[in-house]
C-alpha cells in the first residue's frame, strides 16, 4: 500500500467514525482544505516529471474525490439521522377533530329548477321569468278568462287594495300571480312588437314563485310552478305528449314512465288535457315508473296542458291562423317531493336545517345532462 | 255531480261494465272523482219478521224480541224501541254485523242478564235517514221478503258516480248529458227524451190561459216561460225519484220541490215552483232596486242592488233570478196552486250577482255555465208532467215572455284540422259520426252547426277536441318536437346565470339555502321602510305585507332554528324584495350562534360579526360578476342595521349592490331572535353585467420580473377609515403598486391618545428591469407623501 492510500484510508476511517457535524468538518480541513494533507499532495504534482505526474496525478485525485465523497454521504447521513430524531418527537394524535368547513346547502326548489332548465335546454327551450305581482289583465283577461268566467272561481287569487288598480280596461286591482302563465303571455306580447305582429318560433319555460289563497296540508299560499310554451307553425297535440313524456323521463330518469292524458278543461288551451303519471311501488315506497297496472300500482295526476287557444294567441298580437302550439304547467315542489321522497309540502318553507341537511344539495351537485340531472 | 247508475239507464241503453263506463267517463274527460255503492255496507241486513214482543225481566223500557231472519231458528234480541212490537217486519243485523251508523261491531251480549243476539235497526243506524225514533217499520208487503237482503229488498243496490265536471260542459250538469257523452264514444245508445220519460205524454191537455209574466230586464232576463198548475197535492215524491235524489246528494223535501230538482239535475234545467196563493198579481223579470231585500230559501237575508235581476210581484222580490227562490214564496206541503218558472238567465250576469252575494247554488252553477237556450218549452213541459202525473192538477196554457238567445252557430271546419292541432288521424267519416252523435250537424261542406246546449263550442279547435276526446287522447301519437339546426347555445339569460352562480357560491361557503313567505306580517315590515305591497285578502295577519326586505324572514327562520337547539345558523335565500316601483331578485343572508365551535386547540368558541357577512358579501357579488376591487365603502345600511357595525357598498355613490352588518339589536329582539346576529343582502338587479363578446380574452404574460414588498407603518387619527389609506397608498404609483393591504392594527399609549397605527404591505411589480435602491427609495417617499395627506405619520 502506497502513502496516499495509507493517507486516504486515514480520513475514511475518521469520517466514518466521525461524531457530528463539526468533526466532519475538522477532518475536511485536515484533508481537503487549503494546508490540508491532500491539498498539499496535490500541490507536488506541479514539481514531477511527466511520468512521476502520470503515475501519481491519479492516485492523488483519487484520494481527493474518495475523501470528498465520503464527507458528503457521511454529512447527509448525519442529516437523515437528525431529522428521523427530530420528527420522532413530532407524533400527532390524529384522531383528533380536524378543522372542520361549515356545510352548505341548496334547496331542491333550486335544485329542480335547474334540472328543468338543463332539459329543456336540451329540446331548445329557454327560461323566462315575470313578476309576481301583476294585473288582471296578464293573469286572466288575456287568458280567455273574463271576470265572468266561472274559472276564476278555481283560483283563489291574492288581490291588492283597490287602490292599486292599473291602467288596464278592468279596473279591478293588482293581484299575485295565480300561475307563471302572465309570463307566456308577456313572452309572446314581446315578440310580437319586436317582428311587428309578423311572430317567430317560440319555446321557453317559466318557472318561479306562485300564490293562491289556499292553506291545509298538501297546500300552501305560496308555491313553485314551471309552464311551458311553444309557439311555432304545425304544432300539435303529438308534439305535446312526445315534450310530457320526454321531459318526464329525463327528470325522473327512468325510461320506463308511462303517461295518459285526459280530456280536461282550461280557459286558454283549446283542446285541453290533464297528464297522469304511472307510479308503482318499489321496496316500499311509491315511485314514479314502473307498472302503474300492477299491484299497488296507479296514476296520479301530475300535469295540465293543451294546446294554446287562438284567443290567447290572438290578444298577445299574434295571428293564431299562422301561430299554434302548446303549453303546460306543473308544481315544482309537487315535482321535488314525488322525485326525492319528501312527505310534508310545508317543511319546504319552514327553513328547518335538518330538512336541509337532509334534503338540500352540495354547491357542486350541479345538474348536467352528461352528469344526470339527478343529484 | 253525483248520479246513481239506474239513473244512467234510464237515458242509455247499454250493457257495458261498471269498470268500462267508469273508464270511459275520464277518458273522454268527464273525470271519475270516486264510486260507490250505499248497499256494498247494508249486504249483511236482512229483511226480518218480528214474531213474539215481550217484556224484558229486567227492565222497563226494554223488551224481548224473536226475530225471524229466514234461518232456522229465531233470533232472541233485546231492543230498546218503543215501537218494536209483534207482527212488525224490520230490518235485522245478525251478530258480526258492522253498524256503519253507530260505528260498532254487533256481538252476543248479555242485557240486564238476558242474552241478545244481533239488532233490529234504525234509518240512522244504516245511515240511510236521520230517523232514529225507532226502528224501521216495512210495510206488510215485505212479509214475503223476510229473510231476503234489504238491499236488494230496497232497490239500494245501485253504484253512484261522482263526476267532476269541468265549467265549460253545463250540458254534463243532467244525467242525460252524461249519458250522451258515453252514447256517442261507443257505450250504448242514448234514448229518446220520450222513451227516457216512459209513458210521457207531454201534450197535457190544458185549462185556461196562461199566468201573468213579462220581463223588463231583457238584458238579465231575455226569456221568462211560465204556466201554472192548479189543484195539485203535494206530498212525498215517488220512490224512484226520491232514490235518484238521495243517489245525487239531494234531500228530498216535498214533491213539488223534489220534481224540480229532479228535472234540474236530470236535464240541466233549473226552475222554480211558486205558491200562487202567496203571490200578489203577476210576476215580473226586473233589475233590483239598491238595497232591496230577500229571504232566501235558505234561510238567509240578502242586499241587492241595482245589477241584479229579481223575479218579482207587486209587493216585492221572490227570487233572486237563477240563483235561489226565495223563502216565502216557494212551494209548501199544503200548497194547491203552483206557477212554474222556466227562464232563460244570462250566464254573466248570474256569476257577477253570484260572486257578489257570495252565494252559490245548483241553479248558479248551471246558469252561469249557460243552460240550454232552447229548452225552455221542453224543460217546462216535463215539469209539468211530473206535476200532473204525481200531484194531480190541471195545467194552464204557456206564457212565453221574451226570447231566449238561441242561435244556429255554425263552425267552418276541415276534417283536416283534427291532425294538424289534435295530432290524431281519424277518418273523415269516422269524424262525422262522433260529432252527430254529439248532436252536431254536418253540411256536405263540412260547415257543422253546433248543438244549442253546446255554448262552449265556437271555433274549429273545440270541434277537433270533440273528436279527439271522443275517439281518445292515448291514440295520439307521440311525434317529437322538430330540432333546431346548428349547436346549442345557452339558453339561460345573464341574469340567470349570475344568480345561479351566486346561489351555488353562497352554499359552497357553507350557507343553507331556504325558501321563505314572500310576505310577511306589517309589524315585521315596519323596520324595512314598511312594505308598499299590502293584500285586501291575505290568508292571515302574518302573511299580509309582500316583504320589502330578505331579512325578516331569514330573521325569523334563524330563530326557529335556534329554538330547535341549533348552535350555528348560516342561512340565505334567493328570492325578490317588493317594492313600490317593482321587483327585485335579491340575495339575502343571516348568521347567527357560533361562528366557530369550541375546540380542543385551546379555541373557544366565536361569534359572528359584521366582517363575516362582508366576506360573504365580497364572494358572493363576485360569483355574481360585479368587480368587486372597483366597488367603495359606505355606510347607510339602513335602520334594520346596527348604526356603527354597517355598511353598504357602492359602485358610485348611488349605485348600491349590497348592505351588510350587524342586525340592530332591536330588530333582532323584535324578531325574537336572541343573541348577536349579522345580515347583508344583495342586490342582484343592481349589479351591472359584463358584456361578453366571444370567448377571446386579453392577451397576457406573466411579467418577467420578480415581484417585491415593501412594509409602512403609519400612524393615523383613530377615526380614519383604513380603507381611505390604502386606497391612498395604492394611489401613490399606479404604475409600480399593484395591491396593498392592511396587515396590522394597533392602538395603546404607545402611539397616543386619538391615534392609531395602520401597517400596510404594498406589493409592487417592476415592469421593465429590476427596482433599484434609488427607485425603492423614491417610492417609499410617494407612498409616505400619498399617506401624508390623510395626516398619516410613518411610525419611527
Amino acid at each position: 500500500m502506497s502513502d496516499i492510500e495509507a493517507i486516504r484510508d486515514k480520513y475514511l476511517k475518521q469520517i466514518e467514525t466521525a461524531s457530528d457535524g463539526d468533526a466532519l468538518e475538522a477532518i475536511r480541513l485536515a484533508a481537503l482544505g487549503k494546508k490540508g494533507e491532500i491539498s498539499l499532495l496535490l500541490k507536488t504534482l506541479g514539481q514531477m516529471t511527466p511520468e512521476e505526474r502520470q503515475e501519481q496525478g491519479p492516485k492523488i485525485n483519487g484520494a481527493r474525490q474518495a475523501v470528498a465523497d465520503a464527507l458528503t454521504s457521511r454529512k447527509e447521513a448525519m442529516e437523515t439521522a437528525a431529522l428521523d430524531a427530530k420528527l420522532a418527537t413530532e407524533k400527532l394524535d390524529l384522531t383528533l377533530p380536524a378543522p372542520t368547513a361549515p356545510k352548505g346547502s341548496i334547496h331542491p326548489v333550486s335544485q329542480v329548477m335547474d334540472e328543468l332548465a338543463e332539459i329543456f335546454a336540451d329540446l331548445g327551450f329557454s327560461v323566462a321569468t315575470g313578476p309576481e305581482i301583476e294585473d288582471d289583465w296578464h293573469n286572466f283577461t288575456a287568458l280567455n278568462i273574463p271576470d265572468t268566467h266561472p274559472a276564476r272561481a278555481m283560483h283563489d287569487t291574492f288581490y291588492f287594495p283597490p287602490e292599486s288598480a292599473t291602467s288596464d280596461d278592468s279596473g279591478m286591482p293588482k293581484l299575485l300571480r295565480t300561475h307563471t302563465s302572465p309570463v307566456q303571455i308577456r313572452t309572446m306580447m314581446d315578440v310580437a312588437k319586436k317582428t311587428d305582429g309578423a311572430g317567430e318560433p317560440i319555446y321557453l319555460i317559466a318557472p318561479g314563485r306562485t300564490y293562491r289563497s289556499d292553506s291545509d296540508a298538501t297546500h300552501t299560499p305560496m308555491f313553485h310552478q314551471v309552464e311551458g310554451l311553444v309557439i311555432d307553425k304545425n304544432i300539435h297535440m303529438g308534439h305535446l305528449k312526445w315534450t310530457l313524456e320526454t321531459f318526464v323521463r329525463a327528470f325522473f330518469e327512468r325510461d320506463d314512465i308511462e303517461l295518459r292524458l285526459r280530456p280536461s278543461y282550461f280557459p286558454f288551451t283549446e283542446p285541453s288535457a290533464e297528464v297522469d303519471v304511472g307510479f308503482s311501488v318499489e321496496q316500499g315506497r311509491r315511485i314514479i315508473g314502473g307498472d302503474p297496472r300492477g299491484d299497488n300500482g296507479g296514476w296520479m295526476e301530475i300535469l295540465g296542458s293543451g294546446m294554446v287557444h287562438p284567443n290567447v294567441i290572438r290578444n298577445c298580437g299574434l295571428d293564431p291562423d299562422i301561430w299554434q302550439g302548446f303549453a303546460f304547467g306543473c308544481g315544482i315542489d309537487r315535482l321535488a317531493m314525488l322525485k326525492y321522497g319528501m312527505d310534508d309540502l310545508r317543511a319546504f318553507f319552514d327553513g328547518d336545517l335538518r330538512w336541509a341537511d337532509h334534503y338540500g344539495f352540495d354547491a357542486l351537485d350541479v345538474p348536467t345532462l352528461s352528469g344526470g340531472v339527478g343529484a | 255531480m253525483k248520479f246513481s247508475l239506474s239513473w244512467l239507464k234510464a237515458h242509455l241503453d247499454t250493457d257495458a261494465s261498471l269498470t268500462e263506463i267508469t273508464d270511459k267517463l275520464t277518458d273522454i274527460g268527464l273525470e271519475l272523482e270516486g264510486i260507490e255503492n250505499p248497499a256494498d255496507a247494508l249486504r249483511p241486513f236482512r229483511v226480518a219478521k218480528v214474531i213474539e214482543a215481550g217484556p224484558h225481566p229486567n227492565a222497563d223500557k226494554l223488551q224481548l224480541l224473536k226475530v225471524a231472519d229466514g234461518g232456522a231458528e229465531p233470533w232472541q234480541v233485546v231492543c230498546g224501541a218503543p215501537n218494536a212490537k209483534a207482527g212488525m217486519i224490520g230490518v235485522f243485523g245478525p251478530p258480526g254485523t258492522y253498524i256503519p251508523g253507530s260505528d260498532f261491531t254487533l256481538k252476543p251480549a248479555r242485557i240486564r242478564d238476558v242474552e241478545s243476539f244481533g239488532m233490529m235497526c234504525s234509518y240512522r243506524e244504516l245511515e240511510l235517514g236521520d230517523d232514529h225514533d225507532g226502528i224501521i217499520e216495512l210495510p206488510e208487503s215485505a212479509a214475503s221478503k223476510v229473510g231476503t237482503s234489504y238491499a236488494d229488498y230496497a232497490q239500494i243496490d245501485d253504484p253512484v258516480f261522482d263526476v267532476s265536471i269541468t265549467p265549460n260542459r253545463q250540458d254534463c250538469m243532467g244525467v242525460r248529458g252524461i249519458a250522451r257523452d258515453l252514447a256517442a264514444a261507443g257505450i250504448g245508445t242514448l234514448k229518446s227524451l220520450s222513451d227516457a220519460y216512459r209513458g210521457a205524454n207531454l201534450d197535457i191537455p190544458r185549462a185556461g190561459a196562461g199566468p201573468d209574466v213579462r220581463t223588463e230586464d231583457p238584458g238579465g232576463c231575455p226569456a221568462f216561460y211560465a204556466r201554472t198548475v192548479s189543484g195539485v197535492s203535494n206530498g212525498s215524491a215517488p220512490d224512484w225519484m226520491q232514490r235518484h235524489l238521495k243517489s245525487a246528494g239531494q234531500k228530498p223535501i216535498s214533491l213539488l220541490v223534489d220534481i224540480t230538482n229532479f228535472v234540474m239535475l236530470d236535464l240541466g234545467r233549473p226552475l222554480h215552483v211558486y205558491d200562487i196563493a202567496k203571490l200578489n198579481g203577476g210576476l215580473v223579470a226586473r233589475k233590483a232596486k239598491a238595497g232591496e231585500r230577500l229571504t232566501a230559501l235558505n234561510d238567509k237575508e240578502y242586499i241587492l242592488d241595482e245589477t241584479m235581476t229579481v223575479i218579482a210581484d207587486e209587493k216585492g222580490a221572490h227570487d233572486i233570478g237563477g240563483i235561489m227562490g226565495g223563502a216565502e214564496t216557494g212551494a209548501q206541503p199544503e200548497t194547491t196552486e203552483v206557477l212554474i218558472e222556466c227562464a232563460y238567465f244570462t250566464p254573466e250576469n248570474i256569476a257577477r250577482t253570484g260572486q257578489k252575494l257570495l252565494l252559490t247554488s245548483d241553479a248558479r252553477q248551471r246558469f252561469e255555465r249557460g243552460v240550454d237556450p232552447a229548452f225552455l218549452d221542453d224543460g217546462l213541459a216535463i215539469a209539468t208532467w211530473l206535476i200532473t202525473e204525481h200531484c194531480g192538477g190541471t195545467p194552464s196554457e204557456v206564457t212565453r215572455a221574451g226570447t231566449p238567445p238561441v242561435e244556429q252557430r255554425t263552425v267552418a271546419y276541415d276534417p283536416a284540422q283534427c291532425l294538424a292541432l289534435g295530432g290524431l288521424d281519424v277518418a273523415p267519416d269516422r269524424q262525422k259520426a262522433i260529432l252527430e252523435a254529439l248532436g252536431f250537424a254536418i253540411a256536405d261542406d263540412w260547415t257543422i252547426t253546433v248543438p244549442t246546449w253546446r255554448r262552449d263550442v265556437s271555433g274549429w279547435q273545440d270541434i277537433v277536441e270533440e273528436i279527439v276526446r271522443i275517439e281518445g287522447l292515448d291514440n295520439i301519437p307521440s311525434t317529437p318536437l322538430p330540432r333546431k339546426p346548428g349547436v346549442a347555445k345557452p339558453t339561460a339569460s345573464p341574469e340567470q346565470l349570475a344568480e345561479r352562480k351566486a346561489r351555488r357560491t353562497a352554499a359552497a361557503r357553507g350557507l343553507n339555502e331556504v325558501v321563505n313567505w314572500s310576505f310577511i306580517s306589517e309589524k315585521e315590515a315596519a323596520p324595512f321602510g314598511g312594505g308598499t305591497w299590502s293584500l285586501a285578502n291575505p290568508i292571515s295577519e302574518d302573511l299580509k305585507a309582500m316583504r320589502p326586505s330578505m331579512l325578516p324572514g331569514l330573521i325569523a327562520a334563524a330563530k326557529r332554528n335556534s329554538a330547535r337547539g341549533a348552535s350555528s345558523i348560516r342561512l340565505f335565500e334567493v328570492g325578490r324584495r317588493y317594492l313600490e316601483s317593482s321587483e327585485h331578485p335579491t340575495i339575502g343572508l343571516v348568521l347567527t350562534g357560533e361562528k366557530t365551535a369550541r375546540g380542543w386547540q385551546g379555541r373557544a368558541a366565536s361569534k359572528f360579526d359584521a366582517y363575516d357577512a362582508k366576506a360573504e358579501v365580497l364572494a358572493i357579488l363576485e360569483a355574481a360578476g360585479a368587480p368587486v376591487d372597483k366597488l367603495m365603502d359606505f355606510g347607510e345600511a339602513g335602520n334594520a342595521y346596527h348604526p356603527g357595525q354597517s355598511g353598504t357598498l357602492r359602485l358610485g355613490p348611488k349605485k348600491i349592490l349590497a348592505a351588510y352588518g350587524a342586525l340592530h339589536p332591536s330588530v333582532t329582539k323584535a324578531l325574537g331572535l336572541k343573541g348577536t346576529a349579522v345580515g347583508a343582502e344583495i342586490f342582484l338587479d343592481a349589479i351591472p353585467l359584463k358584456k361578453k363578446s366571444g370567448h377571446m380574452r386579453d392577451a397576457f404574460a406573466p411579467p418577467a420580473l420578480q415581484s417585491v414588498t415593501r412594509d409602512f407603518a403609519f400612524i393615523v387619527d383613530a377615526d380614519l377609515p383604513a380603507g381611505d389609506l390604502v386606497r391612498t397608498v395604492k394611489g401613490a404609483d399606479k404604475k409600480l403598486i399593484t395591491d396593498a393591504r392592511i396587515f396590522d392594527l394597533f392602538e395603546g399609549p404607545s402611539v397616543g391618545e386619538g391615534k392609531k397605527s395602520l401597517a400596510v404591505e404594498v406589493m409592487l411589480q417592476p415592469v421593465e428591469a429590476t427596482l433599484t435602491e434609488e427607485d425603492l427609495k423614491a417610492l417609499s417617499d410617494k407612498v409616505v407623501a400619498s399617506a401624508g395627506k390623510l395626516g398619516a405619520e410613518l411610525r419611527g
